[in-house]
């Protein structure tokens, strides 16, 4: 190989996300953060970490504990040609700003006729594992998919934790990255440059013939895992990360499932209404309908409140063996 | 204009504050020791914020209604609690665990200043149902700390009680720490001084003094119960230990604020003031200390026993009725695990 390969090192999640925020800032002095605890305490998460110390107050404010306060400012910074970057401390609290971010950011470009934009990114940690109870542990994203003007994230690894967030600060549109509180402790090859991961193009993590398994945020890693396990079984799975949920880049798992014949779509949020029934829509209106071996199959969380007690809290959303098993059972059975 | 208020609390009654407050104390240092032991998941600290608890908890009556946040343990023992009912919180088996009709005390608002609105829901309640008005009428309390105050459910709340006069207290705790976050970050003017924008009295009171604390919410609970609420009360007090088990204060604040504070004990206060009164002696001292040692063990005895809750407890109570989808889920489910041990997975 004679390629010169981007300077890469281990980065945790949480750090990769430090980077993409520092460089962002080093690089346009219209970046600013805000958010609670995110200055001397550095973030619920440690994520902002000593950037108030590199940045100064003025770029990394803490802010009163008023979360639609915070989305509102930093759409109206936004709007006077700043480039916030907010950070909700738990996804669960967006409930709290949605008015501005649905009515606000997301119709603003529109119903001025293109006359403003609002390039705000809001960062949030969603996701359950941790033990912090029904009203800190949700997945939202479909929420937030479904509102024409937004675009939605959900990285699942360190390099894409520092690529998304990256391309997202640089769009102009407002942009939701939902971070996975289970990931942030997780490490991986992250390149030392600003390299950005483009919004809206899927990664095809592993290439296998018998199964495309579809898995967003920390489903991902547990179906990288359940595909090392299915592969000692003699069944390759395809595993593709989309990434991006909104714009959706459909046509790497439809190219898949076209293949394979097989379609598993893995999501820790409640199954009703969930992203993935957008995936299944997507792969059942496409040409791979005619291709399909087996019914395109779902494996969620359950359609409850995320329990508190932790084995109740494991049992409400999938593991790794639960994905083997429904893959084992799609490849068997069909 | 206080005094009258706690006029009848003669050395008895004194005792008897300073032995809640002893006892929730004694709680509260426990459980925080069986979260570091591994023994409770999370554990979220009153140290400090007795008086501002048994005081105004103290104050209400048995009709009144109280809506906590989430560290109002001493106010959940004054409403008949068992601090044992509070532990499954904590140890994630439950999220609530008692009959919040019988005590007249609200399951914990996990999130910041949500129950200020559903307070002042409840408080509109008393008032359309006809339960204000005189000396035996209803009152609402509703409990939330400075951080709250920046909340927009918090400026809502205390706008719909105005215009609605609703029979609630707004006790804001002031513990002068939202996380790491000082309350110069939530407000230029003293809280208190926010009631005036919105049409109702507010009050600063001292928060380590349960005397004091008794007094003036006695005192609001009075107005309110006569038809002239809402009150704001800022209890000015002081978070000795950490936001909750998962923090750390000495990331960001001084070690020499929690020495001044310490000087202020609200505990230390009451029990100086009883032995130098001759209110009491030596004996009853260690006979309350005897009693919060037990209290502890007992407490200790009941979360070490507390049974794990069943898996198919993950589905109940999700809808006030039996819900198909989710009865074919359990059933699934339960097949599914019943699975893992035909197989010898588990």
């Amino acid at each position: 190989m004679t390629a010169v390969l981007p300077q890469q090192r281990t980065l945790t999640y949480a750090e990769a996300v430090r980077e993409a925020l520092a460089q962002a800032m080093e690089a346009d002095e219209r970046v600013f953060l805000l958010g609670e605890d995110i200055g001397t305490y550095g973030g619920a998460f440690g994520v902002t970490g000593d950037l108030v110390h590199r940045f100064g107050e003025r770029r990394v404010r803490d802010t009163p504990i008023s979360e639609l306060g915070i989305v509102g400012a930093a759409v109206g910074a936004a709007l006077a040609g700043m480039r916030p970057v907010v950070e909700i401390q738990f996804s669960d609290f967006t409930a709290q700003a949605m008015d501005q971010i649905v009515n606000q950011a997301a119709k603003i470009h529109f119903m001025l006729g293109g006359a403003a934009s609002v390039p705000m990114v809001l960062r949030a940690p969603g996701g359950s594992g941790t033990g912090a109870a029904a009203q800190h542990s949700q997945s939202l994203e479909a929420w937030f998919a479904h509102v024409p003007g937004l675009k939605v994230v959900m990285p699942s690894t360190a390099a894409d934790a520092k690529g998304l967030l990256l391309a997202a600060i640089d769009d102009p549109n407002p942009v939701i990255v939902l971070e996975h509180k289970l990931l942030y402790k997780q490490s991986g090859p992250v390149p030392e440059e600003a390299t950005r991961v483009r919004l809206g193009e899927t990664a095809v993590r592993r290439s296998g013939g018998d199964v495309t398994i579809v898995a967003t945020g920390v489903m991902v890693s547990r179906a990288l895992e359940a595909a090392g396990q299915l592969a000692a079984e003699g069944i390759e799975a395809s595993v593709l990360d989309p990434r991006t949920l909104r714009p959706l880049d459909a046509a790497p798992i439809v190219d898949s499932v076209t293949a394979t014949g097989r379609a598993l779509l893995v999501q820790e949020a409640p199954q009703t209404g969930g992203f993935m029934a957008e995936v299944a829509a997507a792969i059942v209106e496409s040409s791979a309908f005619g291709h399909l071996r087996a019914p395109v199959a779902r494996l969620c969380g359950l359609d409850v409140p995320i329990p508190y007690a932790p084995q109740l809290e494991r049992a409400a959303v999938p593991q790794t063996g639960d994905i083997v098993r429904r893959a084992r059972e799609l490849v068997t059975t069909w | 204009m206080f005094d009258p208020y706690v006029a009848d609390i003669d050395a008895e009654a004194l005792r008897g504050l300073y032995r809640d407050m002893v006892l929730v104390r004694r709680g509260d240092r426990e459980s925080n020791a069986m979260q570091r032991q591994g023994q409770l998941g999370i554990w979220v600290p009153l140290l400090g914020q007795e008086a501002a608890q048994i005081g105004s908890g103290r104050a209400l009556r048995p009709q009144d209604m109280a809506f906590p946040s989430y560290r109002e343990h001493g106010v959940a023992y004054t409403r008949g609690v068992d601090f044992r009912e509070l532990l499954g919180i904590f140890r994630c088996t439950d999220h609530s665990g008692w009959d919040f009709k019988a005590h007249g005390f609200h399951p914990y608002t996990i999130v910041i200043g949500n129950q200020v609105l559903n307070a002042t829901g409840y408080a509109m309640g008393q008032k359309f149902e006809g339960k204000v008005g005189d000396d035996d009428g209803e009152a609402t309390i509703v409990y939330f700390g400075d951080g709250a105050t920046s909340q927009g459910d918090v400026h809502e709340g205390f706008v719909w009680a105005a215009v609605y006069d609703a029979p609630v207290v707004f006790f804001c705790q002031n513990n002068q720490w939202a996380i790491s976050e000082p309350t110069e970050r939530q407000s230029r003017l003293p809280l208190y001084q926010r009631a005036r924008g919105y049409g109702f009295p507010g009050i600063r009171v001292d928060g380590n003094d349960v005397l004091a604390c008794l007094a003036v919410t006695r005192w609001a609970l009075d107005e309110c119960r006569h038809g002239n609420g809402p009150v704001l009360i800022e209890a000015f007090t002081y978070r000795m230990d950490a936001h909750t088990t998962t923090d750390d204060p000495t990331r960001y604040r001084l070690s020499d604020e929690l020495e001044v504070w310490k000087h202020k004990d609200p505990i230390e206060r009451v029990r100086a003031h009883l032995a130098r009164t001759g209110g009491a002696d030596t004996a009853f001292f260690e006979a309350v200390q005897a009693e919060a040692d037990s209290f502890a063990a007992e407490l200790r005895d009941f979360c070490f026993n507390m049974p794990d809750p069943p898996p198919e407890r993950v589905f109940a109570n999700v809808y006030a009725e039996p819900s198909p989808q989710l009865d074919a889920q359990r059933e699934e489910y339960l097949a599914y695990l019943s699975g893992f041990a035909e197989a010898g997975e588990h």
